[in-house]
């Protein structure tokens, strides 16, 4: 323990030190330049470290990614499109894709709703009771995935009929005298996907709230007065003056929690590890890697969801960009 | 169109020790325009919300025409409103906004397209139906917040300080166009300001509050020349009315240390009231300059020159007290005799134009 602390320290010290060290050193060179090209040349130098370390840990393996999902499994020998050809023509990767597409149609989408439900509900509520309501709707932010996993294990376990039900669902199931199901393990209609998405959307739901919530706030009160003696009701108020004016932020949100649907990964890992038909692309990503040792499959996979993450990334720095603009 | 009333309509917010707008009775005639003014804190402003539905009444009721509306909701009051800061729709284009009411209310696209086309004729906005509120300027945001009260047609307008955003320029023409749009439209109006040149400029009858209780409702000639109490007196009118506090003698009252004469059935009514001193008023132009003998010795310390004719602002060194030496005092005088700033100049006040209160209870004594 002592000397994992040391270790630490140490390199803490020696880091910061290293990088006195280097920006002083390329300090240095740069003032052994002419004046003129020291001026140029020097905010170039002081960027140097940096760019290097995203080329070194970002690029570099990003372009490696790409060439090897053109490779063969132990990326010895280029095989063309056969990764891809073998990717689209599997019927267990068209599922994984079916399921990632649903996890992506739905949880944004539902988290936006939730948000929006809470976000008002709360604002509707005594300054105390909001402020409760709303720590407690958000606290599942603080939970890692793996964590959540564990206690949604609780929720969704199965015990067989003869013994008691520690799950909550079977719990509630058996006592209104039905049988205990294998919850997870039902994929007819994709259930057991669905209950997966029921995990992250606890989690996110309070993020969404917690920034939609602020945007709600930011709405004009005159303007919902002025829609009052227009003679709207909540509701048309609601969708027709509240929603149009934090537009930018339910996009914003919608997007972030859309890219956070791509990544997940350690939900279905945790719940189910893809099994009984929840697989989902980052999920065979590392089970094509790490369990199947099939690099050049594996890498193919994350082009893929890079190639359906682009767009959207796109889409959403544009959209930063319009809301900077608009302010 | 429609008359409204206010039957005691009182408003106290929880937790607060006293009413924000207490037991107010007011009755607003058919296509009146009628002003509500006083200082910030007055409660003109919640007497509109309370009016608009957008406060609970606490106790007392309001109505409009025949219908008690106190606990209906302001979507069913039909009446519009212009907010101060004339609450837009931001989402919105001016025709959208213009319009919004009419198409919560079922309104065919054909008919709500002409009212609101008529309306922008009147409003002058005909090109900048398709803008949205941010492309526009104040004075076109100002008069899109008009638009959309009008196209509606309702049983009244409310209008929360709807100038106070503009430039002062702006103000005084926008002010002349609401009056009128106000008298051709002939519908009810309620206007609420803190500014008491708007008021008197533009109400049929003013209202002025203060710490939420009614101080005087009349027309802006009366409230000028007949306030009812002090308050009134020093609100309306400017600059101000000038008010000092005297004491009385057998016939009159010593103003700066000469005599003043009052009338006598003041003076008898503040003696059966049991008062030795009184606060007289006098208006700036109720002054003229006279000759030593006859007049009040008055200390200028500022003039302010306006061409036609200026105000000087300064003292009585006569006065018998302190404070009456330190009160200031404004005066106008033609243009053409101005004294200088420092200069002594004696004042003689017309009897006709003097206001008598009295000063414990700050009511009007004189006819």
């Amino acid at each position: 323990m002592v000397i994992t602390i040391l270790n630490a320290l140490i390199a803490v010290v020696a880091g910061v030190a290293g990088a006195v060290v280097l920006y002083y050193l390329l300090n240095k060179i740069a003032e052994l330049l002419p004046d003129r090209a020291e001026e140029k040349v020097k905010p170039y130098f002081f960027l140097l470290p940096a760019l290097a370390a995203i080329a070194l840990y970002l690029i570099y393996p990003a372009i490696q990614t790409f060439v090897a999902s053109f490779a063969n499994r132990n990326t010895t020998a280029f095989v063309g499109f056969d990764n891809y050809a073998d990717l689209l023509t599997s019927s267990s990767f068209q599922n994984t894709l079916i399921n990632t597409l649903l996890w992506v149609l739905i949880v944004p989408a539902v988290t936006i709703v939730l948000g929006l439900l809470i976000a008002t509900l709360a604002d509707k509520m005594k300054p105390r009771g909001e402020k409760v309501a709303k720590t407690v709707i958000f606290l599942p932010m603080a939970i890692s995935a793996v964590g959540a996993g564990t206690i949604w294990r609780f929720v969704y376990t199965a015990n067989p009929p003869t013994q008691d039900q520690i799950g909550l669902l079977n719990g509630i199931k058996t006592a209104l005298g039905g049988d205990p199901v294998g919850w997870l393990t039902i994929s007819s209609g994709r259930l057991n996907s669905f209950l997966l998405m029921v995990i992250l959307l606890w989690a996110q739901a309070g993020f969404a709230m917690v920034l939609l919530s602020a945007a709600i706030k930011g709405v004009p009160t005159e303007t919902l007065e002025a829609a009052r003696l227009d003679g709207a009701s909540e509701l048309a108020i609601f969708f027709r003056i509240t929603v149009p004016q934090i537009r930018s932020t339910v996009i914003t949100v919608f997007i972030t929690v859309l890219i956070g649907v791509l990544k997940t990964f350690d939900i279905v890992y945790v719940m189910t590890n893809g099994n009984y038909n929840t697989n989902i692309i980052a999920v065979d990503f590392f089970n094509q890697l790490f369990t199947n040792r099939n690099a050049g499959y594996a890498a193919a996979i994350v082009v893929m969801l890079v190639l359906v993450i682009l767009p959207v990334m796109i889409y959403q720095v544009r959209q930063f960009r319009r809301e900077e603009a608009a302010r | 169109m429609a008359a409204i009333t206010y039957d005691k309509a009182t408003l106290q917010y929880p937790g607060a020790d006293k009413p924000s707008v207490n037991a107010l009775d007011l009755d607003i005639a058919d296509g009146e325009f009628l002003v509500l003014v006083g200082p910030s804190g007055c409660g003109k402003s919640t007497s509109l919300r309370m009016l608009a539905g957008l406060e609970d009444v606490t106790d007392g009721s309001i109505r409009i025409g025949d219908k008690d509306v106190t606990h209906v909701p302001p979507k069913n009051r039909d009446i519009a409103m212009v907010f101060q800061n004339y609450a837009l729709y931001p989402h919105m284009s001016v025709a959208d906004n213009m319009g919004f009411a009419l198409k919560i209310s079922g309104m065919g696209k054909e008919e709500m397209r002409k009212r609101v086309e008529d309306a922008a004729k009147v409003l002058d906005l005909t090109q900048y139906l398709d803008r949205k509120p941010k492309a526009l300027s104040g004075g076109q945001r100002q008069r899109v917040a008009m638009g959309r009260a009008i196209v509606r047609n309702p049983q009244a307008f409310l209008m929360d300080e709807p100038l106070s955003n503009l430039d002062a320029k702006l103000r005084v023409q926008t002010r002349t166009e609401i009056a009128a749009l106000q008298r051709r439209l002939g519908t009810t109006t309620v206007y609420v300001t803190h500014d008491q040149v708007e008021a008197m400029t533009m109400g049929d009858r003013v209202c002025v509050l203060k710490d939420g209780f009614l101080q005087q409702v009349d027309t802006p000639r009366n409230l000028y020349d007949k306030p009812d109490n002090i308050f009134v007196a020093g609100f309306i009118g400017s600059p101000a009315m000038n008010l000092v506090e005297v004491q009385l003698t057998g016939e009159g009252a010593t103003v700066g240390g000469k005599p003043v004469p009052l009338p006598r059935s003041a003076v008898s009514a503040l003696s059966a009231q049991n008062q030795t001193t009184a606060t007289i008023g006098f208006r700036p132009e109720a002054t003229s300059l006279t000759t030593a003998e006859n007049g009040i010795p008055f200390e200028v310390t500022v003039v302010e020159e306006l061409g036609s004719d200026a105000f000087a602002y300064g003292s009585f060194p006569g006065a018998q007290t302190e404070a009456g030496r330190e009160r200031l005092i404004t005066v106008r005088i033609p243009g053409r005799n101005v004294p200088m700033k420092g200069e002594t100049v004696h004042l003689q006040v017309d009897p006709e134009s003097i206001h008598v209160f009295n000063t414990e209870t700050g009511k009007r004594i004189s006819e």
